[in-house]
């Protein structure tokens, strides 16, 4: 089952969409509630991240009967060094993003913390693409 | 099994579809030209009800004469109960007329607020990793978790609510004066179709120890008609003033019972929409760092429920007059008698504990996930190719819930007019077969007037 969702820049109002709308559909799956949780918390993540800190990007989300998986790819601007973004508590976040409530520097560590598998690729000047996957 | 208390009386329905378009859980179809409940999703919280035009949707209760058959009946009055009442009306009288009408003795619910709030608080000092905790004081919210947040269901304080406290106390008190428990009967005098519903199906106990609901809005009329034929010269046979502390009094209210608890960081929410919308965020791990949690079903809480015959505005602002009464006369050193419950504290504090609720999702379209996961694409696709305008016309509330109904309880797909439109271009229905198909939706008598030009 294929779903997709479009993220905008700065567009903190929809942040959200895409992993609610995940979990109604995990939940009619009969989706342990904890697993399900985690699924929302890392999509969750993943979607604010291409809002607060790329140019919007779009939301793909494949689900059969044993896994999900997710990708989200932004349009820029890229991550120069991952393993450091990786890291508890580094953010690059504006000022005013920060002021908002986002951009504590655990995006990422949350979302490896929730999903079974990640792996996130950059480019600096094109984008990031984070890819999860959570087993059933 | 689960116990419900709206029920729906098909021969006043008329299937106008307000009751299915103001359900939040989606749980009412019309067929066959009258409403019915689908019961495992009601959580009787009684939207349905407010909006029946012609009153179909009633509220089962016990009858009344059953408060006669034991010497020992006991009214179990919600706090809301005084709030219907004008203020000059003195509380004195409203027992009075309660012991005329039957009644041997009088307790309030809320007399046990002050141990639910003790109870809750051993329970967030022992369970420190589980927030933010929910209150179990709601039986709408409780089932609603249930069904609709399976995954916040271990947040449900497991503890018994007042009723049940306060039940529990009146019959240690009574049976402790020499009165055999067969002489006693327990009646609760509920605001809310909810509170039925828990007292008759308690979650996390085998059963309950109240023997008979009596609505609150028909005890009420019953109530204020002897205070009316007593009149004015009445001399009250009750000396007490004052039951009920102001923070009992105000606990059955929003934010009753944020007030006096200890959490930094909790919220009060009423109104079922708003509590929806703000689990969709708990859920979501969106709120942080919350710790307690009180949601009540109805706007403005019990003054707003159900059997309350008042507008909820002024019953709750009657409820503060009350409580505003009652502070002055603690300030005056005088003490609430339901500090008499002080004296089964630690029996009460010890039983106060329940099963936790258990999930039961109304979500889950199959139990195995390979089944449901086939079941979810036909719905997918055949919600693909409905209106998706909502109209109702299939019998269910939603096209989404509709394509969920053929694909689950195998309703057929040609109830959907614009489908049917749809077959009749390709010849492939009767219009016999459209007719039966709208008949089982609305029912076989004609709704349309012959004589119409």
């Amino acid at each position: 089952m294929h779903q997709e969702y479009t993220v905008i820049e700065g567009d903190f109002v929809n942040a959200g969409k895409a992993s609610s709308s995940v979990k109604k559909t995990l939940k009619q799956l009969n989706v342990d509630p904890a697993k399900v949780k985690r699924v929302v918390v890392a999509l969750y993540e993943a979607e604010v991240n291409a809002i607060a800190h790329a140019y919007g990007g779009k939301v793909l989300v494949d689900i059969d009967s044993d896994k999900i998986h997710m990708v989200v790819a932004d349009k820029g601007p890229g991550i120069p060094d991952i393993a450091l973004a990786m890291q508890e508590g580094y953010s690059t976040a504006r000022p005013e993003v920060r002021d908002m409530g986002f951009g504590a520097g655990m995006g990422l560590p949350n979302m490896q913390k929730n999903v079974d598998k990640l792996n996130v690729t950059s480019e600096v000047g094109v984008g990031t693409t984070v890819e999860m996957e959570v087993n059933f | 099994m689960f116990v419900h208390a709206l029920k729906i009386d098909d021969s006043k329905c008329i299937g106008c579809m307000r009751c299915m378009k103001a359900c939040p859980t989606e749980a009412i179809r019309i067929s066959e030209g009258t409403a019915s409940i689908q019961e495992h999703r009601c959580i009787d919280c009684g939207r349905c009800h407010e909006v029946c035009p012609v009153k179909a949707i009633y509220i089962n209760q016990d009858d009344f004469q059953m408060v006669h058959e034991f010497p020992h009946s006991v009214a179990l009055i919600p706090a809301v109960f005084l709030g219907q009442f004008p203020e000059d009306v003195r509380v004195s009288r409203i027992y009075d007329a309660l012991i005329d009408l039957g009644f041997r003795h009088v307790f309030e619910v809320e007399s046990a607020a002050g141990i639910f709030a003790e109870a809750k608080e051993h329970y967030a000092r022992e369970n420190e990793d589980v927030r933010p905790l929910i209150s179990s004081f709601c039986p709408a919210i409780v089932r609603l978790i249930q069904i609709k947040y399976p995954s916040l269901v271990e947040n449900i304080l497991p503890i018994k609510a007042p009723l049940d406290l306060s039940a529990m106390y009146c019959l240690e008190e009574l049976m402790s004066r020499g009165i055999p428990r067969e002489e006693i009967g327990l009646f609760y005098v509920t605001p809310c179709a909810a509170k039925i519903a828990a007292v008759k199906a308690p979650i996390g106990e085998k059963r309950s120890i109240i023997d008979g609901v009596i609505n609150m809005d028909v005890l009420f009329n019953r109530t204020y008609r002897k205070i009316k034929e007593q009149g004015k010269k009445y001399v009250s046979k009750q000396s007490r003033t004052i039951n009920l502390s102001s923070d009992a009094i105000l606990s059955t209210l929003t934010n009753g019972e944020r007030r006096i608890c200890l959490a930094k960081k909790s919220y009060s929410i009423d109104g079922l929409q708003n509590v929806m919308d703000f689990l969709d965020k708990l859920e979501n791990d969106e709120v942080e760092d919350v710790e307690f949690l009180e949601l009540r079903a109805c706007d403005q809480s019990c003054a707003g429920a159900l059997l309350s015959y008042e507008n909820r505005f002024l019953c709750g602002a009657r409820m503060y007059a009350r409580a505003r009464k009652a502070a002055e006369r603690e300030r005056n050193g005088e003490v609430p008698r339901e500090r008499e419950m002080d004296k089964w504290k630690d029996y009460l504090l010890e039983n106060s504990r329940v099963e936790p609720p258990q999930p039961r999702s109304m979500f889950v379209l199959d139990k195995d996930r390979a089944k449901a996961f086939e079941k979810m694409e036909r719905i997918n696709k055949l919600k693909a190719r409905l209106p998706q305008i909502d109209c109702g016309l299939c019998g269910a509330p939603t096209c989404e819930s509709f394509a969920g109904d053929v694909v689950i309880n195998r309703i057929g797909l040609s109830r959907c007019i614009f489908y049917q439109r749809h077959l009749e271009r390709k010849d492939d229905i009767t219009r016999q077969e459209c007719i039966a198909a709208m008949n089982a939706v609305w029912g076989k008598d004609d709704r349309m007037k012959d004589d119409i030009d």
